[in-house]
């Protein structure tokens, strides 16, 4: 057969499974991204169906989706709003880095993998999926609830930690010495803080560079800026994930709105075929061994989830349901620890880290949202006795 | 009576109050345009234990639901703070011949010097109608003037 035919039969068959697979999770009402990583694993090596082709084209696309995740994640927020949440929450975003940083830390350092894997898993178990936990607040009706701020306030600060984080992660990943890591890290750090500062003070002249009244030229001028930054960045060994994820914070209101909206539909695409390549990068036959230490590690950091979340909640004045509430909120971890963990998987780090991450996202971001929706009629009884 | 309003970043805007019963009220503003009003729960003050969720026109419905008698009854407070200037509430009855004409037919303003400043349609109100408004048997028509010239109004609804 022709290579075009067997690519298109192939990324076809695999884009209308993700499909079919998506309608599943909404009418059982979970998110998408764990069955996307099964379907991943399906089609991946060792996987009931192994791919041809079209391995390097689902790379490519792939790359394509971590750059639109972060880049429309950077939308989502304007810069004085990160200041804001900064400073008002330093306190209970320090507790969620140490608390939630730790397991998979520890974890990594007991298999012996070693201070860079630990950094990679650290990052692991740390983040919170802020869409899934987005999803679930409005779910569940939590929006208005008066733990959400908070709530709210630390999946910002987690993700203003990432942009430190990931350019940290990169230069570790990329195995310099340690005199060229630490300016690696320095430039990275320095790239970040200036572009925050831009986007600051100088936001308005990015956006009315990149505003145009027609949808096809904005998109194609909010695309373009943001793979060119993001190419620079890696360049840098920033990684282009952040490049990204920058490029979004500087454009702001109406603007961001818009471009958030014509870029939905092209992350959906792309993301999706992340999180199936992260699935066909992994060996199905690897996850099995690791199930066991994954559910622990999910164990474990769901309950320092729900520590974080009610130390913030304390601290915010809310009440015992409410800090409940904040804690289940923030348990789900979905797309940023995939990324993470792809980034590692892709500059070598031990081979099992990415089948234990995996199987722990498989897990929570499974599990997350159901653990609220179960958990919601016991803390209103509790509340009500109370 | 104290509104508070608190940031949700990534989705918008939160306002919400204490009414003197003790319930808790709110309105969560989204960026989408979309509002939802919020009721909290007696037991738990936190948590929400109503949403009704409103696109622009219904929100836009409600909230001129709630402000109609509002701005008649801010036209009254006025009326007393300024000597000699009264608003009054004029019905445009059945038999009017500018029922179904544009306001502009009346010239109310040249004829009276007093001026129309809203009309009320079924619980709508039209504020500040221009020449073009049509009026309608049954509207209330907010009228400011003097005693004299708003009971001029009043004749020229009524017989032309």
């Amino acid at each position: 057969m022709h290579h075009t035919a067997i690519l298109f039969l192939e990324f076809g068959a695999i884009v209308l499974a993700l499909g079919i697979l998506g309608a599943l999770a909404l009418r059982v009402g979970i998110s998408p991204i764990p069955l996307y990583l099964i379907a991943g694993l399906a089609f991946g090596t060792g996987g009931v169906l192994p791919l041809a082709t079209s391995d390097d084209f689902v790379g490519v696309g792939a790359e394509l989706g971590v750059v639109l995740l972060l880049l429309t994640l950077g939308l989502e927020y304007n810069a004085d709003e990160l200041v804001t949440s900064l400073t008002g929450n330093i306190r209970a975003g320090i507790v969620d880095l140490v608390l939630n940083a730790a397991p998979g830390a520890i974890c990594a350092l007991l298999l012996g993998w070693g201070p860079v894997a630990a950094v990679a898993m650290a990052g692991v178990t740390y983040a919170t999926s802020s869409g899934i936990t987005a999803k679930v607040l409005s779910d569940l009706g939590w929006i208005g609830n008066r733990e959400t701020p908070t709530v709210l306030s630390l999946l910002v600060f987690e993700d203003l930690t990432m942009a430190v984080y990931l350019p940290v992660l990169t230069t570790l990943l990329a195995g310099l010495g340690f005199a060229s890591g630490a300016v690696a890290v320095g430039v990275a750090l320095l790239t970040v803080s200036v572009v925050l500062v831009v986007a600051l003070k100088f936001g308005r002249f990015i956006e009315s560079f990149v505003s145009s009244p027609n949808n096809e030229v904005l998109l194609l001028k909010v695309v373009g800026l943001a793979l060119l930054v993001a190419g620079l960045a890696q360049q840098l060994n920033v990684s282009a994930a952040v490049g990204a994820f920058l490029v979004g914070i500087a454009l702001s209101g109406e603007l961001a709105e818009d471009a958030q909206a014509l870029l939905a539909p092209l992350r959906d695409l792309f993301a999706a075929v992340f999180f199936v390549f992260f699935g066909l990068q992994t060996d199905p036959a690897k996850i099995l061994p690791v199930a066991g230490l994954a559910a622990l590690l999910a164990v474990v950091s769901m309950v320092t989830k729900l520590l974080t979340g009610a130390y913030a909640a304390r601290r915010a004045g809310i009440g015992k349901a409410g800090q409940a509430r904040a804690g289940i909120a923030l348990i789900p971890r979905g797309e940023f620890n995939i990324v993470i963990a792809g980034l590692a998987v892709g500059a070598g780090a031990h081979p099992d880290l990415g089948a234990l991450a995996a199987a722990y996202v498989l897990i929570l971001a499974a599990f997350g949202p159901l653990a609220a929706k179960l958990v919601q009629p016991l803390i209103t009884s509790i509340a009500k006795r109370s | 009576m104290e509104v508070e309003q608190t940031a949700l970043p990534g989705i918008g805007l939160r306002h919400d109050f204490t009414t003197r019963k003790g319930q808790r009220v709110g309105v969560v503003s989204h960026r989408t345009g979309r509002r939802d009003l919020v009721i909290y729960d007696a037991d738990d003050p936190d948590a929400v234990c109503h949403v009704v969720k409103l696109n622009d026109e219904e929100a836009d419905a409600l909230a001129e639901l709630l402000g109609a008698p509002r701005i008649v009854q801010r036209l009254n407070q006025l009326h007393e703070q300024v000597e000699g200037l009264v608003s009054v509430q004029l019905p445009v009855p059945d038999g009017s011949p500018y029922a179904g004409r544009p306001m502009g037919d009346a010239r109310v303003r040249t004829r009276t010097s007093a001026s129309i400043v809203a009309v009320v349609r079924s619980g709508r109100v039209f504020a500040s109608p221009g020449p073009d408004f049509v009026f309608a048997a049954g509207d209330v028509v907010v009228v400011v003037g003097s005693e004299d010239t708003t009971a001029e109004v009043a004749g020229i609804l009524a017989d032309g």
